[in-house]
């Protein structure tokens, strides 16, 4: 056992290898990327498979076939990959598994490294059934990833390990079992058929629901023992009484630690129950603490889901409980220490002013604290090819043109001096949306969509245009690579996109080395003409990728 | 250490701002300290802005450093040192590269400069690492390192200019270790 300083998604990777997991599959998204990167590197000599699926769904779908098995799955993603993969979510825990299987799924508050949307994936519990954890700091990370692969096995089910930003991209010293076992998962997986289990379809699905709620009772009980939810400073009465009025604080992930902080810097110790499970919740604990409570401040980030759960057991138990949380606290953007200070000053009187260290007031106060300086934004890569094809749409697109954005480094061209995306959605929607534009109007329409997004659900989306005979340019923008999230393969490395769009039924198609300017230009102006759905396969290395090569 | 030490390094995407905090963090681990660490990922990378945090102490529970209680501000551009006054009190020491990207909208380098002076009672060392770098080292990518160890020679980071020497061997890849060095002993002048 030693302590190692790891990046809350290396923590979780310690973790799985730990837990002897055999089978990785995972599709890119920050902040989840480096969990798969990191077994991309240390895959083989750890004897485990690992992939980079073409997305999400099939990441996942990878894992179930490799739990059905027999062997231990990881599967990683952010938030929205979640979305993608739910249709094969909710019939796993029907089915339940067979090896165990965590499924990682990172969110992202406050957006730091997400266009589409502030999720908050926590709902999946409640959709789906399945267990879910949420770490606070790397050490949990690691820890909870265990206890996820335990809880998987002994109850067999999958259960998801929930981060956030600030727990993924969080590092400190880890304590760290560098002894395990190298595994040879190829060797040992078998399939053995049941019918039974296996296989959801009506009478048996309702009977396997029953079993999955069943599975669940059983899990709630699990937690109420575990002891990764846990109360800190349960003061007897009189001590809480003179401190703060009978004030508790629920609370779980990350907002745990600004929790610690902003009790220290309070000289407080008011009762805490940290929750690391947030499905199925601990009842009976929760209950036993906020029984003789007056007021209790629920602390979580994003849609108050843990307030209202607590809300309809404080009517059971102590009906008078004042319940706070969303009231005096953000549902929009992370939370911080400075936030929860604030919060807890409202709730016990002390004045802020005392509480806070004045240079905080000093700084906030000084004309250099509210001194604006003009956002700078991200910028394309010197000699990015996407600029190439930018540059040739600014020539050829007759005015009026509508700019369908797609997610990756190329949505870049709705920022300045570009200003080239009439809208932007979700991975694989400037094409899906662009045919129902085409269908709705006779403008004129080019949809960009990246090489990695084309493979990712682009591809069902070209097929609807073909067959339901759309009029509109789509420009795949391949730079071979899946760029934003960090230069993960994708699967244009052996499938051409040109042959997928042949094979589609595209009678337009053109590859074109961008930096030939002209050329661009006027297949864009010949395509824009045409009838029919065309496509542009712009087809130059992403310059960051090849100067890494070249060095 | 009663109270822990909070850092807020800034500057633009590609900077090498990552490996600058695993150095920091290692160090402090190596004296025994606890360390917590924030960093982003992604778009931002792209050349926009990037800062992160480094907190090391007896026991430090959150990652990020609170408004107005950074200790010191390491930033290698100067717009983006700027950027972070809301993370400094009166006291805050600033270590910054005199090395501006300019950006579209952004300000010029005498009002920048002027505006971090004026700015409470600690000190405020900028210095041109970058010119430095490049003039003796042919790398400007190294400057992170150099102001690193100009602030841990002038004692503004409560560590040891062994355990970063240390750190920067166990976190810089082979190929690059000699060149780091040299910008850590060229920083020590
Ligand atoms: C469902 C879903 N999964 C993952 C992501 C994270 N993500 C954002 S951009 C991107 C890569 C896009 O790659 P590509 O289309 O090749 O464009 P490039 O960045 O290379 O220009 C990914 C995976 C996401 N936004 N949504």
């Amino acid at each position: 056992m030693k302590k190692q300083i790891l990046l809350g998604n290396e923590a979780i990777v310690q973790g799985a290898l730990e837990a002897g997991v055999d089978f990785v599959s995972t599709y890119p998204g920050t902040p989840a990327s480096e969990i798969g990167n990191t077994f991309a590197k240390i895959a083989e000599k750890q004897g485990i498979y690992f992939e980079f699926s073409t997305n999400e769904k099939v990441a996942l779908e990878a894992a179930i076939g490799a739990s059905f098995s027999g062997l231990r799955c990881l599967v990683a993603m952010k938030n929205f990959g979640l979305n993608v993969a739910s249709d094969a979510l909710l019939p796993l825990c029907y089915t339940g598994i067979k090896g165990p299987m965590v499924i990682v799924v990172a969110d992202d508050p406050s957006c730091w490294s997400s266009a589409q949307s502030e999720e908050n994936s926590r709902a999946y519990a409640y959709l789906a059934h399945i267990p879910m954890l949420e770490p606070a700091d790397a050490q949990e990370a690691k820890d909870f990833t265990k206890l996820a692969f335990e809880i998987s096995e002994k109850f067999k089910l999958p259960v998801i390990l929930r981060t956030t930003t600030r727990v993924a991209h969080q590092r400190m010293p880890v304590i760290v079992n560098s002894k395990f076992k190298i595994q040879n998962s190829k060797l040992k997986g078998k399939f053995v058929k049941d019918v039974k289990r296996f296989v959801t379809m009506p009478p048996r699905v309702l009977e396997m629901k029953e079993e999955l709620l069943e599975k669940i009772e059983k899990i709630k009980e699990f937690a109420e023992q575990n002891k990764i939810n846990k109360i800190e400073n349960y003061l007897p009465a009189e001590a809480r009484r003179a401190k703060a009025g009978k004030l508790g604080i629920i609370v779980s992930g990350v907002s745990y630690l600004y929790v610690k902080e902003a009790l220290e810097k309070l000289e407080l110790d008011l009762p805490i129950l940290k929750l690391g499970f947030f499905y199925p919740l601990p009842e009976k604990k929760i209950k036993n603490f906020i029984k003789k409570l007056k007021k209790v401040l629920v602390i979580e980030e994003l849609e108050p889901y843990l307030e209202k759960e607590i809300k309809i057991l404080a009517k059971e138990i102590n009906p008078k409980l004042e319940v706070l949380g969303k009231d005096i606290l953000p549902q929009i953007g992370e939370l911080k220490t400075e936030i929860i200070i604030s919060a807890i000053g409202k709730l016990i009187n002390k004045k802020i002013k005392n509480c806070l260290p004045a240079e905080v007031l000093l700084a906030s106060g000084t004309k250099a604290g509210k001194f604006k300086i003009p956002v700078r934004f991200p910028r394309f890569c010197p000699g990015c090819p996407h600029t190439m094809v930018l540059t040739a749409i600014k020539k050829a697109a007759p005015k009026g043109t509508i700019f369908g954005g797609d997610i990756g480094c190329y949505m870049m061209a709705g920022l300045p001096p570009h200003e080239l995306q009439d809208y932007l959605l979700c991975m694989g929607s400037s094409i899906g949306i662009a045919h129902g534009i085409g269908k709705s109007t006779n403008q004129k329409i080019i949809a960009f969509i990246g090489d990695s997004t084309f493979f990712h659900v682009g591809i069902p989306a070209l097929v609807n245009v073909v067959f339901n005979k759309s009029n509109i340019l789509i420009i795949v923008m391949d730079n071979l690579i899946t760029a934003m999230t960090g230069h993960q393969p994708n699967p244009g490395e052996k499938i051409k996109i040109e042959d997928v769009a042949r094979a589609c039924g595209v009678k337009n198609i053109k590859v074109v080395d961008p930096i030939n300017i002209k050329e661009m230009e006027e297949t864009i102006k010949e395509f824009l003409e045409k009838e029919g759905v065309s496509v542009i396969v712009s087809r130059r290395i992403c310059a960051l990728l090849a100067k890494k090569q070249n060095k | 250490m009663a109270k822990s030490f909070n850092i807020i390094t800034s500057g633009t995407g590609g900077q090498g701002l990552i490996t600058l905090l695993q150095i920091i963090a290692e160090a402090a681990l190596l004296e025994g300290f606890d360390v917590k660490t924030s960093e982003l990922h992604g778009l931002s990378q792209r050349g926009g802005s990037v800062e992160t945090h480094i907190r090391f102490g007896n026991k430090v529970y959150s990652p990020l450093v609170s408004l107005g209680s950074a200790d010191l501000i390491l930033s290698l551009e100067i717009s983006e040192a700027l950027k972070m006054l809301f993370y400094a009190s009166p006291k805050t020491v600033f270590v910054i590269n005199k090395n501006l990207i300019s950006y579209p909208g952004g300000f010029e380098e005498k009002k920048l400069i002027q505006k971090i002076k004026n700015f409470g009672k600690g000190s405020k060392y900028i210095i041109p690492a970058s010119e430095i770098c490049q003039k003796e080292l042919g790398k400007e990518v190294v400057s992170g390192i150099y102001l690193l160890s100009y602030a841990v020679h002038k004692n503004l980071i409560p560590l040891k200019p062994k355990s970063i020497l240390k750190a920067v061997s166990k976190v810089v890849p082979e190929k690059y270790l000699d060149l780091n060095k040299k910008a850590f002993e060229l920083a020590k002048k």
